[in-house]
């Protein structure tokens, strides 16, 4: 298969999915989509209560997802959580603290945290609320830990792309004795994640949070977007393999 | 939204769809590169050279909340003050190294050979010992069927994968370990990475239609 023609396919999935987001964007006005319970969500919003009650500090860990390489994906979804709760969080006496291992990343961090104070009621903006922590995998980790043990921490979001050098954020946040939602979209991170964290977000999960907590109409339409080229693709293997067995078998 | 938040997000999504374009007919029907191609190429090359004046401005941030810690005598002041004397030496060094000192550049990777790659090392054994006390308690945590099943393929692939003292290399337990990691282990995920990829698409598109704005403005 040439490449212009490997081009046209993934054009032609591009634009069927931007179609039906548009769609599901204007069907959701008029029927609220409903979404199977992913227990996670429901203790970060009780999590997130306890911060603004407490008036302790939200941390929320993006990882290092370089914004020009495909892991910026996981990343973009840990600003938009990270958005979403700064607006959840404004009515808490502090604002809440990211920290990432990409410098691009970091200083997005602070632009989301800038807008995000811009709309609460206080309207503070601390530029070090948005930190870079460091530049390689454990220098990065070892640069979290003191954030997450020093600064009057509740709870803790890790969301972006990590390695297993997850599993140092989150013995931190264990001894702590804070909440910790983790989701990578690294397979070993996803793995590790599983046995340290109070509540690991396997996979896609990592996408759905913004559905889950309110960010916007067309993060509910990219759910079932997703559900709708996930059958397609089921479809389209167990084509390929009746087509492969009835090759084996001489049909074909 | 700010006349300044809708010139970024037009920005945005203009090279976003440039980039887009590049990426997917950056290459003709004859097989030679494209005009669309070359745009893309040179759109990246220009964003890797915003990324390292980017890693400046992560450093000089780095700086500016270690210096607070050490004014404000925080907890961990003292680390926060390790933290910039190195900084410098090594920017300094750094620097020198990189006008030919001999010296300076034996001591310049030294730095690096002697003090950081141990130092990561060390956590990396560290996280050994974090990964067995936390499947200890994750039994604890959750005792269920998925727990069981998670731990038990674990220790499968760690028996099958390193050798035995005496024995050697143990065949039923390194063919158990190669039909776990093709079949289920292999099955379950290239299902979680098309979840992954899936969502990758969708999130790169709420970006596309400016839905998910991280350079500012309001999401919506």
């Amino acid at each position: 298969m040439t490449d212009f023609l490997l081009g046209l396919i993934g054009f032609g999935v591009i634009f069927l999915s931007a179609v039906l987001m548009g769609v599901f964007t204007a069907l959701r006005r008029k029927s609220p989509p409903a979404f199977r319970e992913i227990p996670a969500f429901t203790r970060l919003r009780q999590a997130i209560g306890r911060v603004v009650e407490d008036g302790t500090r939200l941390h929320v860990s993006l990882g290092r997802g370089a914004l020009i390489t495909p892991q910026s994906a996981s990343a973009m979804a840990g600003l938009t959580l990270l958005r979403r709760l700064a607006e959840l969080t404004s009515a808490g006496d502090q604002p809440p603290i990211a920290t990432s291992g990409d410098a691009a990343l970091a200083i997005l961090s602070q632009d989301t945290l800038k807008t995000a104070s811009h709309a609460s009621a206080q309207g503070v903006y601390d530029p070090a609320a948005g930190r870079l922590t460091g530049l390689t995998p454990f220098s990065y980790a070892a640069g979290a830990l003191p954030a997450i043990r020093d600064e009057k921490i509740s709870a803790n979001v890790l969301m972006g792309n990590f390695g297993v050098e997850a599993a140092l954020l989150a013995e931190a946040a264990e001894r702590e004795n804070t909440f910790t939602l983790a989701a990578s979209d690294n397979l070993a991170a996803q793995a590790v994640l599983y046995a340290s964290v109070q509540e690991p977000l396997i996979g896609e999960e990592l996408y759905a949070a913004g559905a889950y907590m309110d960010a916007g109409p067309l993060h509910t339409a990219s759910l079932r977007v997703q559900d709708i080229l996930r059958w397609l693709i089921i479809v389209v293997i167990l084509v390929g393999v009746l087509i492969q067995f009835l090759r084996a078998v001489g049909i074909l | 939204m700010k006349l300044k938040g809708i010139f970024s997000t037009v920005i945005a999504i203009a090279f976003g769809l440039l980039v887009l374009a590049g990426y997917l007919f950056g290459v003709n029907a004859s097989g030679t590169p494209s005009l669309l191609g070359q745009l893309e190429a040179f759109i990246l090359n220009v964003a890797v050279i915003l990324a390292g004046f980017a890693v400046l401005v992560g450093i000089i941030n780095l700086l500016i909340v270690h210096s607070g810690k050490i004014r404000q005598k925080q907890k961990g002041a003292f680390y926060s003050a390790i933290l910039v004397i190195t900084l410098f030496v090594t920017f300094l060094l750094g620097l020198l190294a990189h006008y030919n000192f001999p010296v300076v550049r034996s001591l310049f990777s030294g730095v690096f050979l002697s003090i950081q790659l141990p130092i990561e090392t060390s956590l990396m054994a560290l996280l050994v010992v974090t990964l067995i006390y936390a499947s200890i308690r994750l039994l604890r945590r959750q005792l269920n069927l998925l727990s069981i099943i998670f731990l038990i393929t674990a220790f499968l692939i760690l028996v099958g994968t390193a050798p035995w003292p005496f024995l050697g290399d143990v065949p039923i337990l390194s063919n158990l370990r190669g039909w776990i990691a093709q079949f289920p282990a292999g099955a379950g995920a290239r299902g979680i990475l098309l979840g992954v990829g899936l969502g990758t698409l969708t999130t790169g598109l709420r970006i596309l239609f400016g839905s998910d704005r991280p350079y500012g403005g309001r999401n919506g």
